[in-house]
């Protein structure tokens, strides 16, 4: 496609799990992809322009110096008439998206509960437990806006969340996560190849696997590896494992367990512990005891990796601090603001790597530049969203030996 | 159709967590969803009236099936993906122009009204 043009909807790849779309509801979904780039380009600039020439000079006037927290640039913003008008849109635009995926998925939602069951019955990859429970940061608001989070059922074991996640994903970015929205799993796969062309993980472990499209593409790039991919979302677990099969990928196992809780694994278990998009949808109670967690499962040479958007430092200006902090408060991820604002490299060093081990690295997404075209970004875009992350991640060392005196 | 649930009904479930109220009069956050959903369906008509076209074009009949099963080629996917980014052009004009408006801004028109009007 052309640089400046998102892929029409139907460039997706229908594995056999993906709802089918009816014309139209491609046709929906083509739209929204469209306006939301119109949204972070063309009006998003005027955000920053409504700041600058307006904003800004109120809040000097008033206060008698520059904002100090990107929460005192949001107060003066939510009262700023386009920025109201630009979130009131961009807010419609999302629920927009999660109605006409819900539409897709509810009208055939038993032929896709019956494929997910004969899919999970025979393939072995699902392990369902239902005594973890939801926790909090889960349960609290739905994530994303998504209606029923990732954990909620339309009818008992039912595929609504997941089938409706995946069957959207492609308009809220854009299109720039690929056929399979699974861009970001293969630049990980892609990431680790180039720079440890002889490392053969053997056991990988994938915490918040949501539908696993960031864990599908390990398994298939480490064909010798077995992936466990967890979320305590069994719901989601669901689909995540018919889509799985219907891939045809038989090293990774979905499995029903809580990141706080790793007991079922012995220490220096897995080669690589990963993360992708995931820590901001936590807490601040949950987050360090998770890393925890995966630092204990994790073998001395192993790989830890956490993908996200970047942190927002010292470095990073209050205006895009607040930009970035939109999906916090108006798209209901509400530890997103705080997870941005620490340092993650010393809640990393808390839970036992130390500052030496670690290391940050961009990755971008894989993808068919041929039809999806790049991300936007600078300027145009769309904050949070872009294919375009920072990995945080520590290869562990094995502990000192004591030397024999 | 779906055994046992009104997916109609239910498609439009409403995520839990309070919604922001973006404008200080609550009519005019409904009427922005309320436009911002029809100038999707159109849209969407205006896509299939496309898909249409083309179909009698190169078929010279039509079968319903065929439109639900159509997906264009990388040319028909460029021409449609550009239709659409012009529609939106079209439709959001008013915001762009404010955009515009504040790099570029003017003064109020009576300042030149009377600049003008003064010999």
């Amino acid at each position: 496609m052309k640089k400046d043009l998102p892929p029409p909807y139907t460039a997706l790849t229908r594995h056999p799990m993906m709802p089918r779309t009816k014309h139209d509801e491609s046709a929906r979904f083509n739209f929204l992809t469209h306006f939301n780039r119109y949204l972070s380009g063309t009006l998003g600039a005027g955000n920053k322009l409504a700041y600058e020439t307006r904003v800004l000079p109120a809040f000097r006037a008033e206060h008698g110096r520059d904002p100090e927290h990107r929460y005192e640039i949001r107060d003066a913003m939510n009262r700023d008439p386009f920025h109201r008008m630009w979130s009131a849109l961009k807010r419609n635009s999302m629920e927009m998206r999660q109605m006409n995926g819900r539409q897709a998925v509810l009208r055939q939602l038993d032929e896709l509960d019956a494929q997910a069951r004969q899919f999970n019955e025979h393939s072995g990859l699902l392990e369902l437990d239902a005594s973890i429970e939801q926790p909090l940061y889960q349960t609290c608001v739905d994530i994303h806006c998504q209606p029923g989070g990732y954990h909620s059922e339309e009818r008992p074991g039912d595929v609504t969340v997941g089938a409706n996640y995946d069957v959207g994903l492609f308009a809220t970015v854009g299109g720039a996560l690929g056929a399979l929205n699974d861009g970001g799993g293969q630049a990980l796969v892609a990431w680790a190849k180039a720079n440890k062309p002889d490392w053969k993980p053997k056991r990988i472990l994938d915490i918040g696997c949501t539908v696993g499209h960031n864990a599908v593409p390990l398994a298939q790039g480490f064909p010798d590896a077995e992936v466990i991919a967890i979320d305590t979302a069994g719901a989601t677990l669901r689909y995540a494992a018919a889509r799985a099969a219907g891939l045809g990928v038989k090293n990774i196992k979905f499995v029903q367990a809580n990141g706080e809780d790793l007991s079922r694994f012995p220490d220096n278990h897995f080669d690589w512990v990963q993360t992708t998009m995931f820590l901001h949808e936590l807490s601040a109670s949950s987050m360090p005891r998770i890393l925890r967690e995966a630092h204990r499962v994790l073998k001395p040479g192993g790989l830890i990796l956490h993908v996200e958007q970047p942190q927002y430092g010292p470095d990073m200006p209050l205006f895009e601090q607040f930009m970035r902090d939109w999906d916090a408060f108006n798209n209901n991820e509400p530890f997103w603001s705080a997870m941005h604002g620490v340092e993650l490299e010393d809640v990393m060093a808390d839970a036992g790597f130390t500052h030496a081990e670690q290391f940050v690295v961009g990755v971008r997404a894989v993808v068919d530049p041929t039809i999806f075209p790049p991300s936007p970004e600078g300027e145009a875009e769309d904050f949070g969203r872009a294919a375009v992350w920072n990995a945080y991640g520590a290869w562990k060392v094995a502990p000192a030996k004591e030397i024999a005196a | 159709m779906t055994e046992g649930i009104d997916w109609i009904a239910r498609s439009g479930a409403r995520a839990k967590g309070r919604r922001p109220a973006f404008f200080d009069e609550p009519a005019l956050d409904r009427l922005y969803s309320l436009t911002l959903a029809l100038a999707s369906e159109l849209s969407a008509t205006r896509e299939r009236l496309d898909t249409v076209e083309r179909l009698l074009e190169t078929g010279g009949t039509l079968r319903r099936e065929d439109i639900e099963a159509y997906a264009p080629d990388r040319a028909a996917g460029e021409e449609r993906g550009e239709s659409t980014r012009a529609y939106i052009a079209r439709i959001m004009r008013g915001f762009q122009q404010e955009v515009e408006a504040m790099e570029n801004p003017d003064p109020p028109i009576m300042d030149w009204v009377e600049k003008l009007s003064t010999p």
